[in-house]
């Protein structure tokens, strides 16, 4: 007789009067495969667990967003912030479709030189350049964007030793509406400190100021704000013509826009909320294109979006490790992958489906991670239906920041690997071992030995 | 190891403790075991006609037997 398929058996208290009026989706849809490849074939092959990134996603949102923007626009330009994910793969993908390098450390700038991006088109933003990365990016011709007036004053001084004019932008910080109001990076709108910027870049006569940038926030739910930012960089730019009879070249709106993750506490998924690239563009394109520009002199608009164009690309696949009952008789699953690989899950609540077949009945559940640590939470209630030791799950839109910032801590970091248009697997970075992490260590002649 | 008398089972797997008021819901292998509690079967006859009906090892039937046995005493559904 052939036996019945195995699940945990599970009750579960019903409570009513709490479900909203939207209702909510209790059905779990397994995840068995990425674009065409088998879970279960993905970590036979390379281990649990794992980080996937779907080429045919990185490509398609992509090209949502550029004829998002180009379609209301007329003159659009992406640079690929790197930060929010710099694997070398991913960076050439969104370098392919024909966006630039942006990038925040001297670390990201070699790394955008080494993949071929030629140096006038990368762009150097954040506080941490020193004489030294100036230097290089005067060299190279890449636009430098200003944060703060010693830098400007830097490059000043640079441009004399050099016998260079720099290729300059300063960075903007303005009230859009929205709080909290990101006024750390750059110099003010509202109290005068960018102009005082500008006069002072165009007193000097020794930098060529191509462009005006600012970057708002972060996961920015209201797509309005990026209006008033337009607005307020479009003002700038006109009044710089008006004073100077200088030409901005470009006006870069940075980054910022909300991926479909859902934040932790939010009433509705990220899903539904989410703002999408038609509603960003439609805001700034209306902003610029009524701003008063000659419609020759219409600045090009620069994008550094990272984690809505790359959010959803990433997948992490993980397995149970165990399962057991907290003191209030809550399931609690472990798994293999913890808040060392998923630095996200502090502020989202990532979804996370199973990879194998399973039932409708779910059950409430913490997951953690593997770490022996307090806060290596990974959903803190998930309802999920009942998982083996051994399962696997999928976590989905990991592809920001989790891949740059994911900690080296206790065990060595996994394999991450893209799927290619074809259904094709690469690896694109290797798992950690025991020699590369020990290659930078020294350990002195005298602790060398010991006897126990 | 007894079921109270006051709990109601379903076919369907809704369970609902008339004392008071409870309902809880069970998928399809909690319910067999339930139904086997209801009619006094103890602990080893439960495990032994899980793993003959399903394909599952005995130390993981045991393991989780047990532990859907304690959340029947947690939801205060055993004597």
């Amino acid at each position: 007789m052939t036996k019945l398929r195995y699940e945990r058996p599970v009750i579960k208290a019903l409570n009513t009067g709490v479900t909203n009026k939207f209702g909510a989706q209790q059905g779990f849809i397994p995840h068995t495969h990425i674009d065409g490849v088998a879970v279960k074939d993905l970590i036979a092959e390379h281990g649990s667990p794992l980080f996937v990134i779907s080429e045919k996603t990185l490509r398609d949102t992509y090209r949502k967003a550029k004829s998002a923007f180009s379609t209301r626009y007329p003159n659009v330009q992406f640079a690929w912030s790197y930060k929010t994910n710099y694997m070398n793969a991913v960076c050439n993908v969104f370098h392919q479709e024909g966006s630039w390098g942006e990038v925040v450390s001297r670390f990201e700038y070699e790394k955008a030189l080494r993949n071929g991006v030629p140096g006038d088109k990368i762009i150097f933003n954040g506080p941490d350049k020193t004489t030294d990365d100036h230097r290089v990016a005067i060299a190279n011709g890449s636009p430098i964007h200003i944060d703060h007036l010693d830098e400007l004053y830097s490059l000043i001084e640079l441009s004399d030793e050099m016998d260079k004019r720099p290729r300059v932008a300063i960075r903007i910080n303005m009230d859009t509406g929205i709080q909290p109001m990101w006024d750390r990076f750059g110099f003010n709108y509202e109290n005068g400190q960018a102009w005082d910027a500008i006069n002072k870049i165009m007193h000097s006569k020794k930098l060529d100021l191509i462009g005006l940038h600012c970057h708002i926030g972060t996961y920015m739910l209201a797509a309005q704000a990026y209006g008033v930012a337009a607005s307020k960089m479009a003002d700038l730019a006109l009044n710089i013509k008006k004073k100077f009879g200088h030409s901005i070249h470009y006006l870069d709106l940075g980054g910022g826009f909300a991926s479909k993750n859902t934040l932790k506490g939010a009433y509705l998924s990220g899903s539904d909320v989410a703002p999408t690239f038609a509603d960003y563009a439609e805001h700034i394109s209306t902003a610029l294109l009524n701003a008063g520009f000659e419609p020759d002199e219409l600045p090009l608009l620069i994008l550094e979006t990272g984690r809505a164009m790359v959010d959803d690309a990433g997948y992490l696949l993980g397995s149970v490790l165990a399962n057991k009952r907290l003191s209030d008789g809550r399931r609690a699953t472990i798994l293999d992958f913890g808040v060392n690989l998923m630095f996200t899950s502090f502020w989202y609540e990532h979804t996370i489906s199973p990879a194998q077949e399973c039932s409708q009945y779910a059950e409430d559940a913490v997951l953690y991670g593997p770490l022996c640590m307090n806060i290596d939470v990974i959903r803190e209630n998930v309802k999920l239906p009942p998982l083996n030791k051994g399962d696997q799950v999928v976590v989905h839109r990991v592809g920001a920041y989790n891949m740059t910032q994911w900690m080296q801590f206790i065990a060595l970091r996994p394999r991450i690997v893209m799927v290619d248009l074809d259904s094709k697997v690469h690896l694109v970075r290797d798992s950690e071992d025991l020699d590369y992490m020990m290659h930078l260590e020294r350990v002195p002649e005298h602790l060398k030995s010991f006897e126990l | 190891m007894r079921l109270k008398k006051s709990i109601a089972i379903s076919e369907n797997g809704f369970v609902f403790n008339a004392a008071r008021g409870d309902s809880f819901s069970t998928n399809p292998i909690g319910l067999f075991i339930l139904e086997m509690i209801k009619a006094g079967k103890d602990t080893k006859v439960v495990q032994q006609e899980v793993t003959n009906k399903y394909a599952i090892d005995d130390s993981t039937a045991e393991r989780d037997i047990h532990d859907f046995v304690k959340m029947l005493k947690q939801y205060d559904l055993l004597d």
